[in-house]
């Protein structure tokens, strides 16, 4: 089993004009997925380097959160890899899994607070369970938390007294508890009103920079995202259609990375699902 | 041809969840007990336990009422209403306390530890746990199975004493069967081993179908509302089935053919 700490993986990233030397915590290689029939990944390989903010972009239903699900070892891949800090995920047994996975966080879609404890018990669940921290101790460090996230005043409330935008500040304190290395955002825009949008584009950002964290965010909110991250994967059709810096993305010739970026109705994504044409439908064959 | 080919695929499904169920089981039974799960378990205890109480003494109080009405219109034209008590003692403790118990706990705390738990997965609880590396089996799963399988007997327990009380009402107190008679009789006639025991072994089987059977379904649910939905009606369908199964099978191993 590889050293956690001495790895050191270097892989040339072309960003502009300049190239450099980036450490990537995850690797993966030639992934393919199948849920029952159907086909979601064909042999896709994508890297999140350590210390930046990927954004993994495309149209809904495309299983960018199966993607996350993958990295965090929930789902196994039908075919290839992913490494994290050089160690396969889809090999490791379930007490390593466990251990792996205190070094990575998930920020869900709903939030997912448990519903039956106060927003300060929640923060406080995943150091109660994981560290020997006295109760003191916990209540100082679940307080920092709430403070970065700016929701220290409603440390007593229960997740049902929360507004969407407050569910999911909630729930990244939780998610940052134990200050892991990694944190993947499943769809933290979606529903979100303009402000509660803005702070979480800040708050996004801001835990980037402040705990080096690596953050991969899955989305279809382009030009929230575009702002904040370092490199941009686009999938589509069940391999990545677009990867670059977003100045790359924004330039891309593919008729499909501009419809999506654009948001155009029809296009190499058509507006009609597929269909017989209209007078066989009204009119009969004939 | 096609029906032979779907006959096939359910059996193959059917075996498929017979399979992830024992998965289920295994992952929330076979561990290392955990102190943190002890304050957990007492929480849901009083949630499947306490809190089906009330539906369990009252119809355990009905049940023994209409066994004793029933009971003394046919023992009383023999002149042989001095059986009351061992007629109800006996049918509460060997059947209807086990099985009617059962059913309501299916009805009552079953359907609810299946909502409960799908709609944990439906929220993402279960995944956002596996995703802190905590084992949903061993911290949600296994309280809760925990639970039902020491609640349920201690309901059958009650169940019983209620019913048999409530034919003495029926009985003793408006029908005017002699109080000495109802419960000397009783006490020469029910065994411990062969009737009380039994009973609570019965029931001990039976709690441990019905909370198995709940929590998979919650567990495996599809986590929509129509699937949670299914599940709940599920949960309440098959473990009264096989409640009503296993007892007969139960009925002819400890009181069939000796």
């Amino acid at each position: 089993m590889p050293n956690e700490t001495n790895i050191e993986y270097h892989v040339s990233i072309t960003t502009g004009n300049s190239e450099f030397l980036v450490k990537n915590l995850i690797e993966i290689e030639s992934l393919s997925f199948k849920r029952g029939e159907r086909v979601i990944y064909d042999n896709i390989s994508l890297q999140i380097p350590a210390g930046k903010t990927t954004a993994v972009m495309g149209p809904s239903g495309i299983g960018k959160t199966t993607l996350l699900k993958l990295i965090g070892g929930q789902l196994r891949p039908d075919a290839g890899d992913i490494k994290f800090k050089q160690e396969s995920i889809p090999s490791m047994s379930r007490s390593r899994l466990f251990k792996v996975r205190r070094q990575m966080s998930m920020l869900f879609q709903s939030g997912a607070l448990f519903t039956e404890m106060s927003v300060f018990d929640n923060i406080a669940y995943p150091l109660r369970e994981h560290t020997q921290l006295s109760e003191a101790l916990i209540e100082t460090v679940v307080l920092m938390k709430l403070q970065a996230v700016g929701l220290r005043g409603a440390s007593k409330l229960m997740p049902s007294e929360l507004s969407g935008g407050m569910a999911r500040r909630a729930a990244l304190a939780r998610a940052i508890a134990l200050d892991p290395e990694l944190i993947m955002y499943d769809e933290p825009f979606a529903g979100q009103d303009p402000i509660s949008m803005g702070v979480l584009v800040k708050l996004i950002k801001e835990l980037n920079n402040a705990l080096n964290l690596t953050s991969v965010v899955v989305t279809h909110d382009v030009t929230e995202v575009m702002s904040i991250a370092d490199y941009v994967y686009i999938l589509a059709d069940k391999r990545i259609i677009g990867a670059g810096t977003p100045e790359q993305i924004r330039q891309s010739d593919s008729d499909l990375v501009q419809q999506f970026l654009q948001g155009k109705a029809d296009g190499p994504v058509p507006f009609h699902y597929p269909a017989n044409t209209l007078e066989q439908e009204f009119m009969g064959a004939n | 041809m096609e029906w032979l080919a779907n006959l096939g695929k359910s059996t193959l499904d059917r075996f498929a969840a017979v399979g992830r169920a024992s998965y289920v089981l295994a992952g929330s039974l076979i561990a290392v007990p955990q102190l943190k799960n002890v304050p957990l378990t007492i929480k849901q205890m009083y949630v499947v336990g306490v809190q089906s109480l009330s539906i369990i003494m009252v119809s355990g109080l009905f049940i023994g009422m209409v066994m004793a009405l029933q009971g003394y219109t046919i023992l009383v034209d023999y002149g042989a209403e001095g059986s009351l008590g061992p007629m109800v003692a006996l049918s509460i403790l060997r059947e209807l306390g086990p099985v009617v118990t059962a059913l309501l706990f299916a009805g009552r705390a079953g359907s609810a530890l299946t909502a409960e738990i799908g709609l944990m997965k439906a929220t993402e609880q279960l995944s956002s746990l596996e995703m802190m590396a905590i084992d949903p089996l061993r911290r949600i799963v296994a309280p809760r199975l925990w639970a039902g399988l020491l609640s349920m007997p201690m309901l059958t327990v009650i169940f019983s004493a209620v019913g048999i009380l409530g034919g003495h009402l029926v009985g003793v107190e408006w029908l005017g069967v002699d109080a000495g008679s109802y419960w000397s009789i009783m006490q020469s006639t029910v065994e411990w081993n062969a009737d009380v025991m039994n009973g609570v072994i019965k029931s001990i089987v039976f709690a441990f179908v019905v909370t198995w059977i709940a929590i998979f379904k919650g567990y495996d649910s599809v986590p929509t509302s129509e699937g949670i939905s299914a599940a709940t009606t599920q949960t309440v369908v098959y473990s009264s089935l096989a409640v009503l199964g296993l007892d007969f099978v139960l009925t002819a191993i400890m009181f069939g053919i000796e």
